[in-house]
């Protein structure tokens, strides 16, 4: 199984880098260390969500919110620093993170205490979350010029030659290998996915595991919302519509399995980068940006087989698939 | 996405005639909700009660109704299909470009409802044949079918319709009856009878309890499931058509988010998303709710965007409500 997992981040890897070279014949300057750090950092965000994301989906839910959360802390934090441009800029930070946190919390909630299914709840405060977002800007735009300036350019700030905000990506990177690897959480994260009922007989309280999980997706959602609002300098009602489906793209690219159970940091990273460096491809080899969906779209259903062969090989599949329909049985009766 | 398991356990009471009481409760809970909000809207607003505003109301659910039907089937089946909104898109692109090159009215309809069956026996041939989980497969099926459109359209549209084509979503059977109504009452009749009274319609259920006692007992798993997302897709492309003849005009951004509404009115209609309970009566009950809802918003002047604020509650109070309900219950 570790072996495995290992040939499958060294395979997305080395594809990545096939990618970057034969991207480089196209457009000369592709893969100078310049542009490879500038698809870094407009990679970030995403990186950031997706690390969110594979948390909630090893514990076999998943968090279509994120976006509509992101959206919705996004115009709260610009509004704010709209009318108060006085406040320092961590108190915003910290305020987005709060914000996102309480959102995941409410998501967290409805799915332990009420064992409502995830994507039915995520589903349903995905449209509520953005639909405060407009309550709460009456569809108006947050434009840059009503921004602080540090509000807009401490995310820029080149410190050892990557901005402000690929540094808070690195951090968070680590922070979230530290937390799932390290962690009585990671541990409980993920055998409360791989196995739930194994779980609960060795003392994991699956619930409790999903509920912070969530927290956790909401409030690194949160943080995304002010580096959002921050990078592309203007706050809307619709920004990163649609952003919840390439969070688990990225995933399910990385080899996070959405049964549950299975994943790396390593697998969400790189399956972000690379959705970032299609994007950032397309305009440079003459491919219209329209076809950027399409694409995503053919590299998941890729990846969904490729993961169904991988997950079959270790033989855990027979394990759950018997686990299921008890597990079944017991959400529906519980 | 199955439950945990909590240390708690239930043994379940889903057979037997009792869970078809509970069942009928819940339609009959639903269709009180109904009759409230057609009083509330009727009394906040003087233009509800009106045979032609109620008939507009219509237009708001029929549609999306049309592919609830469907999608309830295979939610009972225990899959889901999240790429429906971008079958459309694909679908009304297509008849687009079909329209712009001079086919007329019949071809447009083949052509939208071939395909949707397409895009059905794409999702139904991965998830079926593949054996890969339904979810991440149509939001891949859904970034791609979409992706295809916006390939073609990029930012245009496509606009040049032939006359005869308005009538799927514009024409009237009788009197205040759009055809929009009365394609939906026919499909609503159709599902009702193949869920409820066909050897298919109980291997759908038996597929959504117990996947493992239908292979045992011979039922053809994949077989079913391959048949209910071409059904999936069918329905997708025929609403393809009567939204496309609606609005006369085809983008990439059709019918942008009508996943999330469709799987809300499923759920609503008393569907259990982890699978094997639900009835095409409830669907039919949650489509008017919704369609009342949003109609009588509308006529309150509340945003769109709004209104999805009250879709998205009413998803997730209706079903914390009898969850809640029962825990009540169970502590006496």
């Amino acid at each position: 199984m570790k072996s495995l997992l290992k040939n499958r981040e060294i395979l997305l890897t080395g594809i990545i880098a096939l990618m970057v070279a034969g991207f480089s014949t196209r457009a000369a300057g592709f893969a100078t260390p310049a542009n490879l750090a500038n698809i870094f950092n407009d990679t970030s965000i995403l990186i950031i969500l997706a690390l969110g994301q594979m948390t909630v989906i090893l514990t076999k839910s998943i968090d279509l919110s994120v976006a509509a959360n992101l959206a919705f802390t996004g115009m709260a934090v610009a509004m704010t620093n709209a009318a108060y441009p006085e406040l320092p800029l961590i108190l915003l930070i910290v305020m987005a993170i709060g914000i996102g946190a309480f959102l995941g919390a409410i998501n967290g909630y409805l799915v332990w205490a009420l064992q409502i299914p995830p994507i039915v709840v995520t589903l349903g405060t995905l449209t509520i979350y953005r639909g405060m977002a407009f309550v709460l800007s009456g569809g108006g735009w947050v434009n840059a010029h009503q921004m602080a300036p540090s509000f807009l350019t401490i995310p820029r700030l080149a410190v050892l030659g990557l901005p402000v905000l690929s540094w808070i990506a690195i951090l968070i990177v680590i922070g979230a290998w530290f937390v799932l690897t390290r962690l009585p959480f990671g541990r409980a994260a993920f055998a409360s996915g791989g196995n739930p009922t194994a779980a609960v007989y060795a003392g994991i309280d699956i619930g409790r595991t999903r509920f912070f999980a969530f927290v956790l997706s909401g409030a690194l959602a949160g943080l995304s919302g002010y580096l959002w609002v921050s990078r592309y300098a203007v706050a809307y009602v619709d920004i990163a519509a649609g952003f919840e489906l390439d969070t688990v793209a990225a995933c399910v690219i990385g080899g996070i399995s959405i049964a549950g159970g299975i994943g790396s940091v390593a697998g969400a990273v790189l399956g972000a980068l690379f959705l970032g460096v299609i994007k950032n491809a397309l305009p440079v080899i003459g491919i219209s940006p329209f076809a950027q969906m399409a694409i995503s779209g053919v590299v998941i259903v890729l990846a969904v087989v490729f993961n169904a062969r991988a997950e079959k090989k270790a033989g855990r599949i027979i394990l759950r698939d018997r686990a299921a329909p008890e597990n079944k049985t017991e959400g529906a009766s519980a | 996405m199955s439950d945990i398991a909590t240390s708690k356990r239930v043994i379940p009471d889903r057979l037997g005639t009792r869970t078809s009481r509970i069942l009928a409760s819940w339609e009959v809970l639903l269709f009180g909700v109904a009759v409230l909000i057609f009083v509330f809207n009727a009394l906040a607003s003087p233009y509800f009660l009106n045979a032609w505003n109620l008939s507009d109301a219509t237009f708001n659910f029929t549609e999306k109704a049309m592919i609830a039907f469907a999608m309830a089937m295979l939610v009972i089946a225990g899959e889901i299909d999240l790429s429906v909104a971008a079958i459309i898109a694909l679908a009304s692109t297509a008849m687009g470009a079909a329209a712009q090159a001079g086919i007329g009215t019949p071809g447009l309809v083949a052509i939208g409802i071939g395909v949707g069956l397409a895009c059905g026996a794409f999702n139904g041939l991965l998830v079926a044949g593949l054996k890969l989980p339904s979810i991440v497969v149509t939001i891949g099926t859904m970034s791609l079918f979409r992706g295809i459109s916006y390939i073609v359209l990029g930012d245009q549209a496509y606009g040049k319709y032939p006359e005869s084509f308005a009538f799927f979503g514009q024409g009237y059977v009788a009197w205040v009856f759009s055809f929009e109504f009365v394609l939906f009452i026919l499909l609503a009749i159709s599902f009702a009878i193949l869920l409820h009274a066909t050897n298919f319609g109980r291997q759908v259920y038996v597929i959504g309890n117990n996947e493992f006692a239908a292979r045992f007992s011979g039922i053809p798993v994949e077989r079913v499931k391959f048949i209910l997302f071409l059904m999936t897709g069918l329905m997708a492309g025929v609403a393809a058509v009567c939204l496309t003849s609606r609005l006369g005009s085809t983008r990439p951004s059709i019918a942008q988010g009508w996943e999330l509404e469709v799987v809300t009115m499923v759920v609503l209609g008393g569907v259990s998303i982890l699978g094997g309970a639900g009835t095409i009566a409830g669907v039919v009950i949650a489509a008017f709710v919704m369609g009342l809802v949003t109609f009588g918003l509308g006529l309150l002047n509340v945003p769109g965007i709004v209104m999805s604020i009250f879709v998205g509650l009413l998803l997730i109070i209706t079903i914390a409500v009898p969850i809640i309900a029962r825990r009540i219950r169970e502590m006496h």
